[in-house]
């Protein structure tokens, strides 16, 4: 009898799918059936638009109605499919102008009463249906600022189905309710972040009301390594007694990380948002993110996974920022070891049947643990009891792979009294250490403008080796260590990554024996 | 007899009316055995349609097509079988067709007919 077309988009991982959505009424009895592999959610959806359609007055079509799904294999998942069944069934039945829904993009959750609610994961999914040419998305009120991060796209932001249907008909209030809002797509985010300064004190963060770097008294040497890694976007390790300040240090991480530039915001943003765990009023993460999961986490809530929806893991939500795995011998060691792919990688594979979803997840790994399980073991024999089998058993727990693939490993002494004192007038802020990690990055940014590459971290070791070798001569220390058995060969690529950050934050044009020597202090770190 | 009754008759009575109007020959009406109950079997040409007549007096609690429901579709199904073996016969197509009315008032109905819907 009648057939029309609309549009959205099935996410997998944070890649979006187009998914045609068909409503076809023939003559039959009053049914509906949908078809295309949907999920329970979404098989739902069947009862949901009706009520909504029933409660915004308009009329339910009382025929057959066959609602597909299209690339039938694709699994579908979730409720967002909602309003482009709905609006898709009211225009087969006639009661939207099929023309209308041309270049639209539907996304929502329709509730009884006709609201649209709102749902996760729209900002890559817009940012797919930009991608594949179409120019206006209709979305829920509260997800219309996510909507409009996307540029180049037109978001019409509706409170109800009546008012997306007025949209549709051009007949905006006719149907009753506030009528939909239209605004342009990369309004709220126009290029660079903030939008004026000057760009490298924009890209500094501001004076933090939080933690600053400056409250941590002593520990130079670890202070020091949180630069490095801060600036090359290299794995730390702490290792110390507990009040020595681990874990002070590595929630400061996130002061002197630089913000994140365009791209990689958004990324940030669309992992964030599939998660739903995006706020509601600041729609865009320009600061890195800092995830620090409990040890009783999961493999599943580390790196991704979840029955249903997949759902990416922590390492993804810290895609671009700072893991921090507080106690790490606490973890299990699987969960640990899981994370051994996405650190050489950058991202994480989830394989489910019929699908295969991918999150990005390059962040920088912070571990923190006790030298022993009684923790009164650092300094000049204080009374710790653990037997050195015991000792050796707990901090095996964090594999040896794992740990080889860590850059720095710092070693903190438990804080004495004199530092405690004196060093309140001398230690630097954060801000202070934030521009000079943003200067050695920009430095390292512009020696690998051309590549796919923005951190020393992210080098290959090939590449390093023929394009951006050390000093001659200068590596000669590393490679004493490496006959010795100290180091692996990975461990002297690592080495060499260390080092030109080093060199990056001290302005120099290439690491030489001192940047090197230094690097291999602290990848050798804890000696175990 | 009490008024959805009433209507229930006036209907299968419209529903036989309608049908006989537009060509089809009727066998029977309101056949029963163990199993339910056949509102009307007619002949259209070399088909059997087993008829099911719905009747409501308003759309309160949905179209009268929307009762028909799969337990009902199986039901007439069965049913048709069923009166074939009784009577003998054979045929060489067999339908179930439904048969919505809704009373419009003053004696009127409004009729939709969908064939063949099982």
């Amino acid at each position: 009898m009648a057939l029309a077309r609309t549009h959205s988009v099935a996410l997998i991982g944070i890649t979006g799918h187009v998914v045609e959505v068909e409503a076809d009424i023939a003559n039959g009895l009053p049914a509906t059936i949908m078809v295309g592999l949907p999920d329970t959610a979404l098989r739902e959806a069947r009862d949901r638009i009706r009520a909504a359609i029933v409660n915004s007055n308009q009329t339910w079509p009382p025929h057959k109605i066959t609602v597909g799904l299209s690339p039938a294999s694709l699994p579908k998942r979730g409720s967002w499919f909602d309003l482009s069944i709905a609006v898709g069934v009211l225009a087969a039945a006639g009661q939207v102008p099929r023309a209308a829904l041309d270049g639209v993009m539907f996304f929502g959750e329709l509730g009884l009463d006709g609201r649209l609610r709102r749902v996760n994961g729209v900002l890559p999914a817009v940012a797919a249906a930009a991608q594949h040419g179409f120019d206006r998305v209709m979305v829920a009120e509260a997800n219309a600022a996510e909507a409009a991060l996307v540029p180049g796209v037109r978001v019409v932001a509706a409170p109800t189905l009546a008012a997306a249907l007025d949209w549709l008909c051009g007949t905006p209030g006719q149907r009753g309710g506030r009528p939909a809002a239209e605004c342009k797509g990369s309004q709220v985010f126009p290029g660079k972040i903030p939008p004026n300064g000057p760009a490298t004190s924009a890209l500094v963060p501001p004076v933090p009301a939080g933690p600053d770097l400056a409250e941590l008294l002593g520990q130079s040497l670890a202070r020091h390594g949180a630069e490095v890694c801060a600036a090359g976007g290299h794995h730390l390790s702490l290792l110390g007694p507990p009040g020595a300040g681990k874990t002070m240090l590595a929630e400061r991480i996130p002061t002197i990380l630089p913000r994140l530039d365009t791209a990689a915001a958004l990324e940030v943003t669309s992992i964030h948002s599939v998660a739903g765990t995006l706020p509601e009023q600041v729609p865009l993460l320009t600061d890195p993110p800092f995830l620090a999961p409990h040890h009783t986490a999961t493999k599943a809530a580390i790196v991704g996974g979840g029955s249903g929806i997949i759902r990416p893991g922590s390492a993804s939500l810290a895609h671009r920022g700072v893991l921090f795995l507080d106690e790490a011998p606490e973890f299990a060691r699987d969960v640990l070891d899981a994370l051994r792919q996405p650190l050489e990688a950058g991202e994480v594979v989830v394989a489910r049947s019929g699908v295969t979803a991918r999150f990005p997840a390059r962040f920088t790994l912070i571990l923190a643990a006790n030298p022993c399980p009684c923790a009164r073991a650092a300094g000049p024999a204080e009374g710790c009891s653990c037997s050195p089998s015991a000792r050796r058993r707990y901090l095996g727990r964090i594999s040896g792979p794992l740990l080889d693939r860590v850059d720095v490993k710092i070693e903190l002494e438990p804080i004495g009294r004199k530092e405690l004192l004196n060093d309140r007038s001398f230690t630097e802020s954060s801000q202070t250490v934030a521009l000079r990690v943003l200067q050695a990055r920009e430095r390292a940014a512009h020696r690998l403008r051309g590549t796919p590459w923005r951190l020393n971290a992210e080098v290959p070791g090939s590449e390093l080796r023929r394009t951006w070798p050390p000093e001659p001569g200068s590596l000669q220390v590393v490679e004493r260590s490496l006959e010795r058995g100290q180091i692996s060969a990975r461990g002297v690529v690592k080495v060499i990554r260390v080092a030109w950050t080093i060199a990056d934050l001290a302005g120099r044009a290439r690491p030489g024996r001192a940047d090197c020597a230094s690097a291999l202090g602290l990848w050798l770190g804890v000696q175990r | 007899m009490r008024a959805k009754d009433v209507l229930g008759k006036s209907g299968e009575q419209a529903a036989a009316d309608y049908l006989e109007s537009s060509g089809f020959r009727i066998l029977d009406r309101n056949w029963r055995c163990a199993g339910g109950e056949i509102d009307i079997v007619a002949v259209e040409r070399h088909a059997l349609v087993v008829c099911e007549v719905k009747s409501r007096s308003g759309t309160r609690y949905g179209s009268p097509l929307e009762a028909v429901g799969r337990a009902k579709q199986a039901r007439l199904r069965r049913l048709a079988v069923q009166w074939l073996n009784a009577h003998g016969v054979r045929f060489e197509q067999i339908r179930i067709d439904v048969i919505g009315l809704l009373y419009e008032g003053t004696g009127g109905f409004t009729i939709e007919h969908i064939r063949g819907v099982g």
